[in-house]
């Protein structure tokens, strides 16, 4: 029953991304497609997450940490990108 | 017993980041785009945490987690504010509907220039010289 759940959660979480990648085409803005893209890697990880509960391998969630903290410096760069092409 | 319980904070955590993938397409603003992708990443992902700790209770898996948790607790509140003040300098279109728009530099232009700058920061800017 809980890898069910898990198989589940997996296709939820692959149909968000599918979602998020249309308004990451789709975008008006940069910063839409700033959000768009932090989202991917928001999903990406909780993907590693429930991979780790999948196979009961702790390292996965090292990988998570470690794509987190990258997405989070690549989301400040681009905040930092849009504010400077304005001027 | 807490088979079920991870279970059902797995399907929470996936319920609310599929939420937020349909806020994120539907929502008419970048700014209520953005609370939408926000809230998925804090109370989503706590809940496939809290659910995956709770299926593994093992020391290497719950201090993981957790440790993950109050990161992510942190790093999300600080990029979602630093985009959206990105957001609110560039000029990003604010959605017709909106009933209090509190962004200085745009009634300091005066007017409705606020789509004015927007039709800039879209689209005039990249074919542009700088």
């Amino acid at each position: 029953m809980p890898n069910v759940s898990m198989l589940i959660v997996l296709a939820m979480l692959t149909v968000a991304a599918g979602l998020t990648f249309i308004r990451l085409v789709k975008g008006p803005t940069l910063p839409d497609r700033v959000i768009a893209i932090d989202l991917i890697g928001v999903l990406m990880v909780c993907v590693l997450v429930v991979m780790a509960g999948l196979t009961a391998e702790a390292a996965f969630l090292d990988v998570a940490m470690v794509v987190a903290l990258i997405s989070f410096v690549g989301t400040v760069a681009y905040a930092r990108y849009i504010e400077r092409e304005r001027s | 017993m807490i088979d079920w319980l991870s279970s059902a904070l797995l399907l929470a955590g996936a319920t609310l980041a599929l939420l937020a993938g349909v806020g994120v397409l539907r929502m008419p603003d970048v700014f209520t785009r953005m609370q939408a992708s926000t809230k998925a990443s804090t109370l989503g992902l706590g809940c496939l945490l809290a659910g995956v700790a709770l299926k593994n209770p093992e020391s290497s898996f719950v201090i993981r987690a957790m440790s993950m948790a109050a990161f992510l607790l942190l790093t999300t509140a600080v990029a979602a504010h630093v985009i959206a003040r990105a957001a609110a300098r560039s000029g990003a279109p604010i959605w017709k509907g909106t009933l209090v728009d509190e962004r200085p530099a745009v009634a300091a232009d005066g007017g409705d220039s606020g789509k004015d700058r927007s039709a800039n920061a879209c689209c005039d800017a990249p074919p542009g010289p700088s």
